[in-house]
This record gives structure tokens, C-alpha cells and sequence, in this order.
């Protein structure tokens, strides 16, 4: 179970983390300006286990790695959305942070709300309503298992 | 059945027969661009792998252009930490000030016809403009391509963009996408491919459809495409189209996820309106609804209203969006013989070495200049907010660059509209958006 931070339509990627930090030269040092324009207080408050659910188009704009990566150095158990930018979805994969196409959960949750998601059944639960959740194919899940391209690169057989 | 545009390049890249929409493949890749603000990040992935050497040197190309110049204390780091992995890895394509990356990838032939390329910058997308397949990608997957000279990609289903007929005068391939991306809306292509056909595109030159190739991730494509001609050949320093790029076009029985119609007569100078790139109006409703709001008001997300229209703080032509010759001679010729407003700060930023000097030769920056306009250095300049000309809360910048987005010039309460080098220029002339 963990806690709801809730975003709206086309979310680019400046918005998860803006362009002056991603000379700092480490994810640690970036992560604190998370979502710095939209909600100032995202990185102090969100916990590990937490979720970020939003409307359609999450992550459009730049190829920053460095959108999923800031969130998942802050404990963001998933990403949650209806759909999501290309680039951005590749690149949560690579790094092992599960971007999870689900539809109908935006419009029933708000900020604070505890969901639960179930990556084995493809479900999120929220405020007792149970959302079915899009399903990776079989070889990005593998990735994704794995903790992401790297580690998959260091076990090819697994 | 016949095939797309995109279809028929993977097909050639990975030897088969045929490959459809849906397909997974895993593709040889012909060049891959990395630039300076990602390099750091791509050599730590690239030695966390374990890889020993670059699957290929020759086809690696390292390009600064974002910190160029050097501006503040992090980025000389950059530049020195993609030095030392040059070295140690025997890469030789290196810009250091040459230009912007998306604008050296085919003006310098790294990137030809049939091509595919993969870039850690989403605007890679631009190379479509010859009929190469390119898009942006994250720093590991680069690190990864570095190694193995491969990546997987799903082959994407394709939207059809017929454009035929005219231009009206003053209309430029910019009107043309941003009125594309306004219908399409900011997730209307996600994950598809872009293919422009029809009487308008042939027409235009390969600078013009650069300029509607590079905007094509703003609708969230995976790539837009344009069919070679005798223009690209050029272009590209090839003798003629040889056999297999005379097959890159759309098949008329080939399959299309959606495919879009469009008059030439219809288009109308266009802006993308604060914040989103989707949000687009003629330039004609910007100054209708401007009109109605009561003068000496700042309205967040407008700006503020000065005779009658949206006071202009700061103007900016450049970008790998609209920073090539065609572009500056368009601004020049609207400038020639007058002086920017006042208060307008006017930017200029050449997309390249070679763009500047042409510009220089044929007296267009001399114009631009007398105009009152600040040459900078190629590069991407105030695109990305960081080499000079960020702006502060409520001012109005009307740019030709790609991209609008909430703090990307200055503070989250900057108001950017992106427009064409023709209304771009005709604004900084006036002091307020003007059609």
C-alpha cells in the first residue's frame, strides 16, 4: 500500500525535472527538484512505496532518463497512467521503474489516497475498486523483473 | 499488400522480405548521436555494462551544442568528460562548436536516406526529413547501443499526412506542423510514425521539412517521415536516389492506423499558445482575444496588454526547429530597413557553422544586425534556457523554436509562444504579437 501523488494531463518531462538540473552530477543530487514546478513539495513528502498516477501522456517531451530515474531514486513504487510519452516509457523500463498503463484510476483517486497494486495480476485497488492494469509482453516484464537493462544485460539466460 | 514508409526501411535494415506494424525486430544500427548534456550520464552506464570498446567508432558522433559556450560552472565538466571517453574509445566525430546536433547529423552526412539512427535527444526525430529512421532514446539504451550496435524497436503503425496545393504567402512548413500538432493534439501520434506526402511537401525544400520533422515528437511520434527526392539526394552529396530509395514511399494499399487531408489554401500563420505545444491558434485569435481583455492587464499564461494586443519582451530565432538559412533570409527580409521595438531584445542564433557563414556571405546577418538583432554563437542557444536570454515572471517571448514548456525559458511564469521566423520577426518589429 502506498500513498497517491496526483498529476494531470501531458506532464512533460521539464515538469518532472527541469532542464538546470540536469547538469548535477548525480540522479541524488537532482531528485530533491522532482516535480519542483507543479507541486513544491513532492520530493520532501513522497515516501518509498508511493505512487504517481496521472491523466494521459505522462512524460512527453525530452529523453531525459534522468524523469524516471529521479523517481525512482526517491522510493516511487510505480508510475500509473492511462498512457504514457514513448521515450518515457522506454526509458522506465531500462531502468527498472514499472510504468503501468491503467485506465479509469485517474479520475477515481486524489492526492493522499492509498492503492494498492498487484504487478503479478495486473490490478490496482483503491478505495475498494479494483482497476485492471495493461500487462507488459513477457521479455520487457523480464527487464522490468530484473531491475532493468543493465542487470538484464548481466543475466541474458535469466 | 503494400507497404509504409516505415515498414519498407526496416525491412531493408534487418534484410527481410517484409515487416508490418506490431512486428518487434531488432535493428543494425547505421549512426547514433549523443550530445554533451547526456554524455556523462552515457559513459557511466556504458562502462557499467562492462563493455570494453564501441561496437563501432566510425559510426559514433559526439556533438556540444547545448553548453556552447560554456556558460556555468557544470558544463565545462561535460565537455572534458566527453573528451577523455573520445580518447579512450577512438571516437573522431566530434563537434565542439560546429553547430546544433540535430542540424550536423545530415548537413555534415552522417545521416543519409534509408538510414537508422537513434540520438539521446527526443528531437532526433528531425533526420526524417531525408527518409532516415531516427528517434530520440535515454542513456542507457545508448550505452547499450554503443556496445552491441543493436536495438530493439516495435515497428509503429503510421499516420498518412497528404498535404497538397499552395502556400498562401507569409505561410511557412512551421504554420504546417503546429496546425498538424493541434489537430493530432499532444499524444494524437504516440508511438506512430508520421509520413508526409502530396504536392505541398514535394515542393518544399529539405530545410522546410526539417523544420516539420523535428516537431513531429510533439504529437508524440516515433518519427516523420518524408519520401527522398532529387532535393534529399542533393542535399545528402548523393549521385540520384539508387534503387532502393526510389521504393521509400507510402504504398497507396498499404495499411494506415489514420490518414489526414489537408489544403495548402487553409493554412494561416499559427502560434503555439503558453504552455502547451498543442495549444494552438492563428495569430489572428491571439490578437482577437488579446483585444478583449482590458488594456495595461497582465493575465497569467497571456502576458500583459499593451496596445491593443501582447506586449513582446524578447524575440528569438534560431533552433534545430528554425535556425537554417531559409529561416534567417525570411526574418532578414521582413527586418530589412526597420529597427526592432525599443524594448525587444532580438536573438539570432544560427542553427550551424556553416548556416552562419552563409548568412554572413549573402548579408543577412548584416541586416539582422542593423535591425538591432544580438548574433549569438550556433548552437541551441535559448532553446534549452541555458546559454543567454532567459526571461523573468509575466514576460513574452515569441520563439521559433519546438517546445513552450513551463520554465523551459526562464521562470515557470514566462510566456512563451512559438511561431514561425516570419511572425517572429513581424512581432520584435511591432513590440506585440502582430500577424
Amino acid at each position: 500500500m502506498g500513498k497517491v501523488f496526483r498529476f494531470h494531463k501531458d506532464v512533460d518531462t521539464d515538469q518532472i525535472i527541469a532542464s538546470q538540473y540536469l547538469l548535477y552530477p548525480t540522479v541524488d543530487e537532482m531528485k530533491v527538484h522532482a516535480f519542483e514546478s507543479l507541486d513544491a513539495n513532492f520530493a520532501s513528502e513522497v515516501k518509498p512505496g508511493d505512487f504517481v498516477v496521472a491523466d494521459d501522456n505522462f512524460g512527453c517531451g525530452s529523453s531525459r532518463e534522468q524523469a524516471p530515474a529521479v523517481l525512482k531514486a526517491l522510493g516511487v513504487r510505480a508510475v500509473l497512467a492511462p498512457s504514457f510519452a514513448r521515450i518515457f516509457y522506454r526509458n522506465c523500463i531500462n531502468i527498472g521503474l514499472p510504468a503501468i498503463v491503467c485506465d479509469g484510476l485517474y479520475a477515481a483517486v486524489e492526492t493522499g489516497d492509498e492503492i494498492t497494486l498487484d504487478m503479478e495480476k495486473g490490478t490496482v485497488t483503491a478505495k475498494g475498486r479494483t482497476f485492471p492494469c495493461t500487462k507488459l509482453p513477457v521479455h520487457l516484464q523480464k527487464i522490468l523483473d530484473q531491475g532493468g537493462l543493465i542487470s538484464s544485460l548481466d543475466n541474458p539466460e535469466a | 499488400m503494400g507497404s509504409t514508409l516505415i515498414e519498407k526501411i526496416f525491412a531493408h535494415n534487418i534484410g527481410a522480405a517484409s515487416v508490418k506494424a506490431g512486428d518487434i525486430i531488432t535493428v543494425n544500427v547505421d549512426r547514433v548521436m549523443i550530445h554533451d548534456i547526456f554524455i556523462p550520464f552515457v559513459k557511466d552506464k556504458f562502462e557499467e555494462m562492462g563493455f570494453q570498446k564501441i561496437w563501432n567508432p566510425e559510426r559514433t558522433v559526439l556533438i556540444y551544442d547545448h553548453l556552447v559556450p560554456a556558460s556555468q560552472l557544470d558544463d565545462p565538466r561535460h565537455h572534458k568528460i566527453g573528451d577523455d571517453f573520445c580518447d579512450k574509445y577512438g571516437v573522431r566525430n566530434v563537434h565542439r562548436s560546429d553547430g546544433i546536433c540535430h542540424q550536423l547529423m545530415t548537413e555534415a552526412g552522417y545521416v543519409k536516406p534509408g538510414d537508422v539512427a537513434f540520438g539521446t535527444d527526443s528531437h532526433t526525430v528531425t533526420y526524417g526529413c531525408v527518409g532516415a529512421f531516427s528517434t530520440g532514446i535515454g542513456y542507457t539504451e545508448m550505452a547499450s547501443i554503443l556496445g552491441t550496435g543493436k536495438l530493439w524497436v516495435r515497428v509503429p503503425e503510421t499516420i498518412r499526412v497528404n498535404i497538397e496545393g499552395t502556400l498562401p504567402e507569409g505561410v511557412t512548413s512551421k504554420d504546417v506542423i503546429l496546425t498538424i500538432i493541434g489537430d493530432l493534439r499532444a499524444d494524437g501520434a504516440t508511438y506512430k510514425s508520421l509520413e508526409f506526402a502530396g504536392s505541398t511537401v514535394e515542393a518544399m525544400s529539405v530545410a522546410s521539412r526539417m523544420t516539420m520533422s523535428n516537431m513531429t515528437v510533439e504529437c508524440g511520434a516515433k518519427c516523420g517521415l518524408f519520401s527522398p527526392d532529387e532535393k534529399t539526394a542533393e542535399y545528402c552529396g548523393l549521385d540520384g536516389l539508387d534503387s532502393f530509395l526510389q521504393t521509400l514511399h507510402g504504398d497507396d494499399d498499404a495499411v494506415y492506423a489514420q490518414v489526414l487531408n489537408y489544403r495548402a489554401e487553409d493554412f494561416v500563420p499559427v502560434m503555439a499558445c503558453p504552455s502547451q505545444v498543442d495549444k494552438i491558434k492563428p495569430v489572428t485569435q491571439v490578437i482577437a482575444e488579446a483585444s478583449e481583455i482590458e488594456e495595461g492587464n497582465i493575465v497569467p499564461g497571456v502576458g500583459l496588454i499593451k496596445d491593443g494586443s501582447i506586449r513582446v519582451d524578447q524575440v528569438f530565432i534560431g533552433s534545430c526547429t528554425n535556425g537554417r538559412l531559409e529561416d534567417l533570409q525570411a526574418a532578414a527580409s521582413i527586418l530589412k530597413g526597420k529597427q526592432v521595438a525599443p524594448f525587444v531584445k532580438l536573438i539570432v542564433t544560427p542553427a550551424s557553422r556553416k548556416i552562419y557563414r552563409e548568412a554572413l556571405a549573402d548579408g543577412t546577418l548584416a541586416t539582422l544586425a542593423e535591425a538591432g538583432a544580438m548574433i549569438t554563437t550556433p548552437g541551441c542557444g535559448l532553446c534549452c534556457g541555458r546559454t543567454g536570454g532567459i526571461l523573468t515572471d509575466n514576460e513574452v517571448v515569441v520563439a521559433t523554436n519546438n517546445r513552450n514548456f513551463l520554465g523551459r525559458m526562464g521562470t515557470s511564469k514566462v510566456n512563451i509562444y512559438l511561431a514561425s521566423p516570419i511572425t517572429a520577426a513581424k512581432c520584435a518589429v511591432a513590440g506585440k504579437i502582430v500577424e
